[in-house]
């Protein structure tokens, strides 16, 4: 620091506000700082979902969190879960695949909007067909912003790219509609800047069973705004709070965004329909009547086995040390 | 009298009799290679159809509720080899079926699964190519590219059936190297393997050896999911154990974590291609019949090596001192013992189903110290006996 | 309507110049103003944000929760 008396305020040893930051628990914080833009919106997604899992009461040891390629699939690098930092479009069919494996988990997909509707889109749109229990949240800035600004999906019309220098001239994805009408039963939008709303979203989200798509509007400070002379982090605050409108439950088809236009926000579907798991469960059970077993064992047995295994690893290690006497 | 060289793996137990159809069965190839693969454990199955793989498929969803498993049909092939990285991950063992337009879609993140060091079993049913190329068809023709599909350097290991038994013993045998070196293993089928119907003998549970995976017990804070050694792989284990891991397809450390050097990322590539090739003489399968003294050696796999039985039978009636060498596991390739006979035989005869691609091993290993004589093919058929048999007669001109 | 009961919320705000990166957002969304942008620099040069008023801390922890870098958190200050 220089210029000034160091303030009270200010930590003065890194390795204690480490510690004491109330994101501790939910950060590798030997990785941090993070590399992230300033006025970048990823980092207050984070921030929210931590706040979602710390209220919400949630076992972390069983929260995954899987990411994809880009700024937002940063985010598995960061959080103290099990996390997965996957291939460009790939995140929701391996989280489906976790998921599937080991039903105990609560998956949660951070990705953008490029990973999701581009590249991603077709395992977005069946993962919401099948009501897979994942929750899925979009970063939305509008752009490829790891890889330098590229049009993506999402970009409005008319808005600037590296890709389309002269404008847009694409119509974008709603991914509210898109993933509404591909059978999500939960799903919402916000801002960055709504981060109380984003959280208690989140904290909703998590308790969901079913396919939750949260898409959360975000500044991309280097590229978006700058491409489109929008200015930086706070002039797109700005615009999220001027023209930003809560309409929860609103149909999907109105909730189109066009190049810094009005955007509505809010829960937009909340529905309850069995699980791609609660169906093959049901069917098989139906089927095949009692014998039918997912995985073979109730999770009483998985346990017994569990023990059994660690106390012969702790017996045999016990007969090694003896080995030489 | 035939030698069958056997591999070596992790420590093994006996199969879950849940998951194995001990019998006498007569089954075509595809269904056997999924009867093997739920003797050997595994319990998730993500797949997207193809012909002449769809059959193994359809077997899975009609056994997976009856074995406690779990069968999904993804909405393309990329999602499924992803489902089951995932799936891996997420503690179960599994496995995906395909053919060439399907393995091609797959490779990149067969790549992942090998950066990730990934337990998995692909198996690629082959049929004529390139492209769409002939779906109903026989070939061999991928047999380079589950070896370099993806992009970037690394090791897999890929085992050739002969018969619908071979479909099923090699299937156990996949994931017990795929247990043991933590990499994905492929089993190059193909659509006549695939097909034929043949006695297919499944011993009870208690005869077939299975390797677990090898999970970490130690303390939490101690673990790391990646050891750079270049003989052995770190332990694993799975979401939701509290281990709070990382994994990432980024080149990585052995915490997990992004470490974007090109130091750290010889550390890693060395260690990928060392894992497996430091322990080739362990992992190689082999099948010789008379290569002591041989003149000629046909060196062949899968389907091709049994119609290359008939040439050599015929040739060795006709006087020709001809020796076999079917190679069960095709990669790591048995560079040593090609060098080998090279030294020794006039010539080796490399019959396959495509326009030559493991000849150009055999090639490269043999080092002009005998003649190579290819017998190619587009494809679409098996060999005439008389062409290998042609080939042998020219080499030990 | 009776407040006698209620009392003030403080709190306590904590910042990491090193890790802020000047965006400004904990400043302008602070319902009661009571952080400001600095005038010095850090090692990167950005302006962290400081605390102008201590007093005006509500505890909100707004600015917590939106600050993209972690940089900047709030204890309650039971008074």
């Amino acid at each position: 620091m220089s210029g000034a008396d160091l303030a009270p305020e200010y930590t003065t040893d890194d390795e204690a506000f480490r510690q004491q930051n109330p994101m501790a628990e939910f950060l590798r914080m030997e990785r941090m700082p993070h590399i992230w833009c300033p006025g970048c919106g990823i980092g207050t997604v984070v921030t929210c979902f931590a706040e979602a899992i710390k209220a919400g009461g949630h076992d972390r040891d069983k929260i995954a969190v899987v990411s994809g390629i880009g700024c937002s699939g940063r985010v598995a690098g960061y959080v103290k879960f099990d996390s997965f930092h996957t291939t460009h479009g790939r995140a929701i069919p391996f989280a489906t695949g976790l998921k599937l494996a080991n039903p105990e988990l609560k998956v949660v997909v951070i990705s953008g909007d490029g990973d999701l509707a581009s590249i991603g889109g077709n395992h977005l749109i069946h993962a919401a067909r099948r009501n897979m229990d994942l929750m899925v949240i979009c970063v939305n800035n509008f752009t490829y912003g790891m890889t330098g600004g590229q049009v993506t999906p999402t970009t409005p019309t008319d808005a600037n790219a590296s890709t389309t220098p002269y404008g847009n001239y694409e119509t974008p994805f709603s991914l509210p509609l898109l993933a509404d009408a591909s059978g999500a039963t939960f799903v919402a939008r916000w801002t960055a800047l709504h981060a109380h709303n984003i959280t208690q979203t989140f904290k909703k989200a998590l308790k969901h069973k079913g396919f939750s798509f949260i898409e959360v509007i975000a500044p991309c400070t280097t590229l978006y705004q700058r491409r489109n002379k929008l200015g930086d982090g706070l002039d797109a605050m700005e615009y999220y709070k001027e023209d930003a409108d809560i309409q929860h439950g609103v149909d999907t088809r109105a909730v189109g965004i066009s190049f810094q236009g009005k955007i509505a926000l809010g829960k937009f579907v909340e529905r309850q329909k069995p699980t791609f798991l609660d169906a093959v469960n049901a069917h098989y059970m139906k089927v095949l009547g009692d014998s039918y077993q997912l995985y073979g064992k109730t999770p009483l047995e998985k346990e017994a086995e569990e023990r059994a295994r660690l106390s012969a690893t702790k017996e045999a290690k016990i007969r090694e040390c003896g080995a030489d006497d | 009298m035939k030698d069958r060289s056997v591999a070596e793996f992790l420590k093994t137990v006996p199969a879950d009799p849940k998951g194995v159809l001990t019998g006498r069965h007569f089954m075509d190839g595809d269904h056997a290679l999924a009867e093997g693969a739920l003797a050997a454990g595994c319990r998730f199955f993500a797949g997207y159809p193809i012909t002449p793989s769809t059959e193994t498929a359809e077997r899975f969803a009609e056994r997976c509720p009856e074995v406690g498993g779990l069968f999904i049909q993804m909405e393309d092939e990329i999602a499924s080899i992803t489902a089951n990285v995932g799936a891996v991950w997420g503690g179960q063992k599994v496995m995906t079926v395909t053919s060439g337009p399907g393995f091609s879609l797959m490779m990149e993140t067969v790549g992942l699964a090998c950066m990730m060091e990934t337990p998995m079993v692909v198996a690629d049913v082959q049929r004529g190519g390139p492209s769409t190329g002939l779906p109903t068809l026989t070939a061999q023709q991928d047999m380079m590219q589950v070896r370099w599909g993806s992009h970037g350097d690394y090791r897999i290991i890929a085992l050739v059936p002969d018969s619908p038994q071979e479909c099923f013993d090699l299937a156990i045998e996949a994931f017990n190297l795929s247990e043991t070196y933590r990499v994905p293993v492929f089993i190059m089928t193909d659509e006549t393997v695939g097909h034929m119907h043949e006695k297919v003998v499944i011993p009870p549970a208690g005869e077939i050896r299975v390797v677990e995976r090898n999970w970490y017990t130690g303390p939490k804070e101690d673990y790391r999911p990646y050891d750079f050694n270049g003989q052995t792989v770190a332990p694993m284990v799975k979401a939701g154990d509290g281990y709070r891991f990382h994994t990432t397809g980024l080149t990585h450390d052995e915490r997990g974590y992004p470490a974007l050097t090109p130091e750290m990322n010889k550390k890693v590539v060395t260690h990928l291609v060392e894992k497996i090739e430091s322990n080739a003489d362990k992992i190689i399968r082999t099948e010789e019949d008379g290569l002591h003294g041989a003149d000629v050696v046909v060196v062949s796999y899968g389907i091709s090596s049994r119609i290359a039985i008939r040439a050599i039978q015929q040739a060795r009636k006709a006087g020709i001192k001809v020796g076999m060498l079917r190679l069960i596991t095709v990669w790591p390739f048995c560079e040593t013992k090609i060098r080998n006979l090279a030294r020794k035989a006039k010539a080796i005869v490399v019959p396959e189903l495509n326009y030559g691609q493991v000849v150009l091993e055999v090639e490269r290993c043999a080092a002009g110290q005998c003649k190579v004589i290819s017998v190619n093919s587009c494809g679409g058929a098996v060999h005439d006996p008389d062409e290998i048999l042609a080939a042998i007669k020219e080499g030990v001109k | 309507m009776s407040f006698g009961k209620l009392k003030k919320a403080y709190g306590r705000v904590t910042i990491n110049p090193n890790w802020c990166k000047g965006c400004g957002f904990c400043v302008e969304y602070c319902p009661t103003d009571a952080l400001e942008m600095s005038k010095a620099y850090n090692a990167k040069g950005y302006h962290p944000s400081m605390v102008k008023n201590a007093e005006d801390c509500r505890d909100c922890k707004f600015c917590e929760k939106v600050c993209p870098e972690f940089a900047i958190f709030v204890t309650t200050d039971q008074r």
